[in-house]
């Protein structure tokens, strides 16, 4: 099973500069414990106490997934998560 | 149609079917033609409601100084509409955006300060705090926070669409400010129980992501997502992609930020289809392509643009 997980610039760190890295689980929650035992940390990062940390964005296939169920958001094979962080928006 | 002068003539704008790009019958898209506005974009509505809510509160005399992080629109709007009140603009805008918001900016009398490209939109939000901060006369209407740029939404945009389309089951919009999705959303809701609320935000390149802490983001004080059904994030790729095809398919010549949302459109107009339910989706077009020309958005091949979009804000 494998789903493609985007990294941004300033978690690299975790994953040894790579810009995705590939995970298992059948939720959010699963594969970033699983992304976690290799990128020892990423999850702190990610996650707090209250779930997903605020600063924190995370896509499933492109859709937000604080709408899919946050933590619980089921993950199957083939999925793409994209990890941002949330920044102001754009031209305004 | 008729009106005492140009700031009574904010809003009111068309709402147009896209019969090509609509995938069928029961799965119709809807575009509301914001750049039907005085100065061209849907900012006009909340550079107004803001501007007036600001006199109403006493805030602003003859002759004082706005100040606004802004890329360009909302800089826009405050800067007409305040060349017509009587007040003077300043705009902090992030160094990488398009020749024209210069240009049309300083053509209505604003100054611009200029914050570094890196970090975007969060950065000009920083600088602009900074420099309230350091002159306590200037006024910061801050749009990320206002409600009036809300509530312009909720007192305009929202009753224009449900006036029109009754039958609304879909609203597309772009997230920024996330004052058009909150103020529509909000009064759409109020008077269609089951209507979907949805968000479409750009993707963009890693120089405005950049290497900023993930504790120092940014969430607009106005955003609840609450009032949003769902929310999706959109590609320089597909975003470019379907303003091109707005144009060459529906003859709507639109900024890029309106890809993004039609690309949404299309999605939930798809999914729609396939779960044999009908749709009447609504998609707010921001404004139109005239400031994104010199990106090289709608030339050349789409790889081509992509590349140029690469860096730079686009939406």
């Amino acid at each position: 099973m494998a789903i493609e997980v985007r990294i941004p610039t300033i978690l690299r760190t975790f994953t040894g500069g790579a810009k995705s890295v590939e995970g298992s689980g059948d939720t959010l929650d699963a594969l970033i414990a699983d992304l976690d035992s290799r990128h020892a940390g990423l999850r702190d990062r990610l996650v707090d106490d209250s779930g997903l940390r605020r600063f924190v964005n995370v896509y499933l296939n492109d859709e937000d997934v604080r709408f899919l169920g946050g933590l619980t958001a089921q993950v199957k094979d083939g999925d793409t998560v994209t990890v941002l962080p949330a920044v102001a928006g754009g031209m305004r | 149609m008729r009106y005492d002068s140009l700031l009574d003539a904010i809003g009111g704008t068309p709402l147009v079917g896209l019969p090509h790009l609509s995938p069928g019958p029961d799965a119709r898209l809807w575009a509301k033609l914001e750049d039907r506005n005085p100065t061209g974009s849907v900012k006009d509505r909340a550079a107004l409601w803001m501007v007036l809510a600001a006199e109403k509160d006493g805030l602003l005399r003859p002759g004082c100084t706005i100040l606004e992080p802004t890329s360009g629109n909302t800089g826009i709007s405050l800067a007409m509409i305040c060349s017509l009140r009587g007040y003077k603009v300043v705009c902090v805008m992030p160094e990488n955006t398009s020749a024209e918001r210069t240009q049309l900016l300083q053509m209505y009398g604003a100054s611009i300060v200029y914050s570094p490209a890196a970090g975007g939109s969060n950065e000009a939000v920083r600088v602009a705090k900074q420099m309230a901060a350091a002159n306590p006369g200037w006024v910061m209407l801050y749009q990320y926070g206002n409600e009036a740029n809300a509530r312009s939404h909720y007192e305009s945009t929202g009753p224009e669409i449900l006036a029109d389309l009754p039958e609304i089951t879909h609203f597309v919009a772009g997230l920024g400010t996330t004052g058009t999705l909150m103020g529509t959303g909000r009064y759409l809701r109020e008077h269609v129980p089951a209507v979907q609320i949805v968000a479409a935000e750009p993707r963009y390149g890693e120089l405005v992501y950049g290497l900023r802490n993930m504790d120092e983001g940014f969430v607009p004080e106005l955003y609840d997502d609450a009032v949003l059904t769902s929310r999706f994030s959109v590609s320089a790729a597909d975003a470019l992609r379907r303003t091109r095809e707005l144009v060459s398919r529906e003859g709507i010549f639109a900024g890029i930020s309106a890809g993004c949302v039609l690309h949404a459109g299309l999605a939930l107009a798809d999914r729609a289809q396939a779960a044999g339910e009908r749709a009447d989706i609504v998609v707010l077009i921001a404004d139109g392509g005239w400031k994104y020309l010199s990106t090289g958005a709608y030339g050349g091949t789409l790889a081509e643009a992509e590349a140029r979009l690469e860096g730079e804000l686009w939406a």
